[in-house]
């Protein structure tokens, strides 16, 4: 379908269908039926089969028209992604919808205090009791944790097989006496992640997702959304107060609870939208050593946007698997950030030092020079991105490996 | 605007790959290199002459193929990695553009098929390549006609049956055709860092010549971004086979029982070079379709040059780095790819100078 007729099929139902007036999740839940809450997922789930570039014209007719969209930002999206992709249909009968509506937040349960790059080496531990699996162990930097209905949990089911087959995969329900989730603040003052402890929680065995020992193969699908490159990072889109009507104070609410912990999260990535306003107002475009700069992370932003959306296509065409070409897009991102972050700070000079309301950009770019540390950690580091470069696209040879064999054997953390 | 390679285009690739890498081995790099007219003209007659590879972008009324920058880029991208060696990026990329932009009708039937049959060698000569604001300077077309001036470097000029000059005359900045051979014509050949891209000074004391088009400033700029954009793709071409072939050592060579490809200092090295690569190459398919479209970013080709002449180097000096002592020998062949990576590297402007047009096109000079 064209740009053209996409765009005009979607205004004509928006033109039936919305109304400010109706409460958030019965919108939603039209939106579903309409199929225009993710239409980039198959028909039978929600969707249209459309391409991301599709997809893309739909959000943008949506922005135009200041409508509220379905519920998919951060580990929501990577929620619904996984369960799409490794679900059985009651998962996804159970679980997609209230995701779409926004009535559950997720959060990912993967790294430990024992664990981080080395997900596979694991330990917090699943045993199945009288049916139920119970869980015991704890989960580290959960961004969102602390609203969180459910959570993408990992978890060790068999001790005495290598460390990556005896992992299995949960949907937990967060909201149960075994799990208690404590907020942890950041460099950047913001207290968006969590430590999750989990004493005895308890998952009933339906919500075990792939099969049990299978675990690694539904994280490593779950990782390749999250590492997907920069151009299909949906933002959370920010109301400007102006909109009237009961269903946009809903959704304020909504964005306030479930996208606080996200705010600075442009600022992670650099705040390159932000470098040529700054330079003009700043005069610092007349600088040659700073046109430079800016000119060097022009060029990275283009062509990493062009090569992602290069990879994107021909990974459609079944070419490329998506792991390593978006672990070139990951670590593109964080090269972007860091000379934006460089620019933003030739371009301030010495008013890099303020912070706060004050300071440039209304605090903004201050936010930007600690935050975009964090971009080059969350999600997989920059190391652990270019082994799998290097091993799995460029097929270079691994390195010694100390952890083959039964995990119970294996050198540990604690 | 295209954003992936046609099955035609593909297909090209695939062909032009092929014969180059029949007709294009080292070995035969090597013997060019050494050689003072730096080209097999029998293979310039297969190449250019029977499978037409001059004229991939050339219209079809005038003998080309009717294709554009894509196709120029595709075949300009296998000649880099294979680094041929032929005056074909001087004749088809710079003559060919320069005619295509600058002149008109007759010119074009009386010139353009010679050079997109390979049967004319052609060049352009530019008393600057530093950039386009540097260009007129030195060479001057007289009432009459003639030129007398001189260009410090012109890239084949040594074999070139025809010289597409820039002048300056009374009608402004103007592209002048001159026969090889002219009298008051001198090419002297240059020593050069890269011996596969042959340089020559070209000195014209009341050369006879005709003016064929004007070059307005808004000419030599397209000029610029097309010959910007081929050359882009010919580095990307370069900067490519430079990597597989460092990557392929590094799982070959052994050092403390151990592939040093295993070694994560190169691993890390290699996947940093393979996201600069990355960038780079999207940049310089993106700045030949932005041609083709007459869309995208008006710097799309500086944007291409700059990036992809960085990637280069870092490819060239990794692929020496990476290799140990015989990196650095005249024997093995990596020195080839890194001084025609230096080369291109400072050909048609360095990464700076484009990085200063940019800007300059996107908010005004300094
Ligand atoms: C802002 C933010 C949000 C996050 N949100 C979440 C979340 O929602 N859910 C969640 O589960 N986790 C989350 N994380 C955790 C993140 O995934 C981990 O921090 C990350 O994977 C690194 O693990 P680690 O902290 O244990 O560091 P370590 O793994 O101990 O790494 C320490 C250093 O060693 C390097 N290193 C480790 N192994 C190798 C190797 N094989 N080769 C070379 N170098 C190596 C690393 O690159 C790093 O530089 C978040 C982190 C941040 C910063």
């Amino acid at each position: 379908m064209t740009p053209d007729r996409i765009r005009r099929e979607v205004s004509a139902w928006l033109d039936a269908n919305w109304r400010v007036d109706r409460p958030l999740v019965e919108w939603r839940n039209i939106l579903l039926e309409g199929g225009w809450a993710a239409p980039h997922w198959p028909e039978e789930w929600y969707g249209r089969g459309f391409t991301l570039d599709q997809t893309a014209v739909v959000a943008r007719v949506f922005r135009e028209r200041d409508v509220v969209p379905a519920a998919q930002v951060g580990p929501r999206g990577l929620a619904s992604e996984t369960i799409l992709a490794c679900g059985s249909d009651d998962q996804k009968r159970r679980f997609l919808r209230p995701i779409l509506t926004g009535e559950h937040t997720w959060c990912q349960l993967f790294s430990e205090p024992g664990s981080g790059s080395d997900l596979a080496g694991l330990s917090t531990r699943a045993e199945l009791k009288d049916g139920k699996w119970i869980v015991n162990g704890q989960k580290v930097w959960n961004t969102s944790a602390r609203h969180a209905d459910f959570g993408l949990l990992v978890a060790r089911t068999d001790w005495d097989v290598p460390k990556h087959q005896g992992i299995s995969y949960f949907l937990l329900d967060m909201r149960q006496p075994g799990v208690e989730a404590r907020p942890l603040r950041q460099m950047n003052g913001h207290q968006s992640f969590n430590e999750v402890f989990m004493t005895n929680a308890v998952v009933p065995p339906e919500d075990l997702i792939g099969g049990e020992g299978n675990g690694w193969h539904v994280a490593k699908t779950t990782l390749s959304f999250e590492r997907r490159g920069f151009s299909r990072r949906v933002r959370g889109s920010s109301l400007d107060g102006r909109k009237q009507g009961p269903i946009y104070e809903e959704y304020e609410e909504e964005i306030r609870i479930a996208t606080e912990p996200y705010t600075w999260y442009p600022q992670r990535e650099g705040r390159v939208d932000l470098v040529l306003p700054r330079a003009r107002e700043t005069a610092a475009i007349n600088d040659p050593a700073t046109r430079q700069e800016i000119a060097k992370l022009i060029c990275l932003y283009a062509g990493a946007k062009l090569a992602s959306d290069g990879a994107e296509a021909r990974r459609k065409a079944g070419t490329t698997e998506i792991i390593p070409a978006g672990s070139i897009g990951k670590l593109a991102a964080s090269v972007i950030a860091r000379q934006a972050s460089h620019v933003h700070t030739m371009i301030s000079g010495a008013d890099a030092m303020l912070s706060g309301p004050d300071s440039a950009a209304d605090g903004i770019i201050a936010e930007v020079l600690v935050s975009v540390p964090a971009i080059s950690i969350a999600g997989g580091t920059d190391e652990i991105q270019r082994n799998i470069i290097s091993e799995r696209v460029l097929g270079m040879p691994k390195g010694y490996r100390a952890d083959q064999g039964p995990f119970r054997d294996i050198k540990r953390n604690g | 605007m295209q954003t992936e390679f046609s099955k035609e285009q593909q297909l090209l690739r695939d062909i032009v790959s092929r014969a180059l890498r029949e007709k294009s081995p080292a070995t035969a790099v090597r013997e060019q290199m050494a050689s003072d007219r730096g080209y097999d003209p029998e293979i310039w007659q297969e190449l250019c002459g029977d499978a037409g590879l001059a004229g991939v972008h050339v219209p079809v009324a005038y003998g080309g193929a009717g294709g554009g920058a894509v196709e120029l880029g595709i075949v300009a991208e296998e000649m880099g990695r294979t680094l041929f060696c032929g005056p074909w990026f001087a004749s088809a990329v710079m003559a060919g553009t320069a005619l295509l932009e600058a002149a008109n009708e007759p010119d074009w039937q009386e010139l353009l098929p010679g050079v997109a049959g390979g049967s004319t060698i052609a060049t352009l000569v530019l008393d600057d390549l530093n950039g386009p604001a540097g260009v007129g300077g030195s060479i001057r077309a007289a009432g009459d006609g003639k030129l007398s001036g001189t260009a410090a470097m012109a890239v084949d000029a040594h074999v070139a049956d025809l010289l597409l000059v820039t002048a300056s005359g009374a009608g402004g900045l103007g592209l002048h055709a001159v026969e090889g051979g002219a009298p008051g014509l001198t090419v002297e050949p240059l020593q050069v860092v890269d011996p596969t891209r042959k340089l020559s000074r070209v000195a014209f004391a009341d050369v006879p010549a005709r003016r064929v088009g004007d070059v307005t400033a808004g000419t030599l700029d397209r000029i610029w971004d097309r010959i910007c954009s081929a050359l882009a793709h010919e580095m990307i071409g370069g900067a490519q086979h430079l990597f597989e072939t460092t990557v392929n050592y590094t799982k070959e060579r052994f050092q403390f029982g151990r592939p040093i490809g295993s070694f994560q200092a190169l691993k890390h090295r290699c996947a940093d070079l393979a996201v600069e690569i990355e960038i780079a190459r999207a940049l310089t398919h993106h700045s030949a379709r932005c041609l083709d479209a007459g869309a995208g970013e008006p710097y799309a080709a500086s944007m291409a040059k700059a990036a992809t002449a960085d990637a280069y180097m870092s490819a060239a000096r990794a692929g020496i780095q990476l290799r140990g002592g015989i990196g650095f020998t005249w024997e093995n062949d990596t020195h080839l790819w890194f001084k025609r990576a230096k080369g291109s590297e400072v050909l048609f402007g360095t990464p700076a100078i484009h990085r200063e047009r940019m800007m300059t096109m996107l908010e005004g000079a300094a």
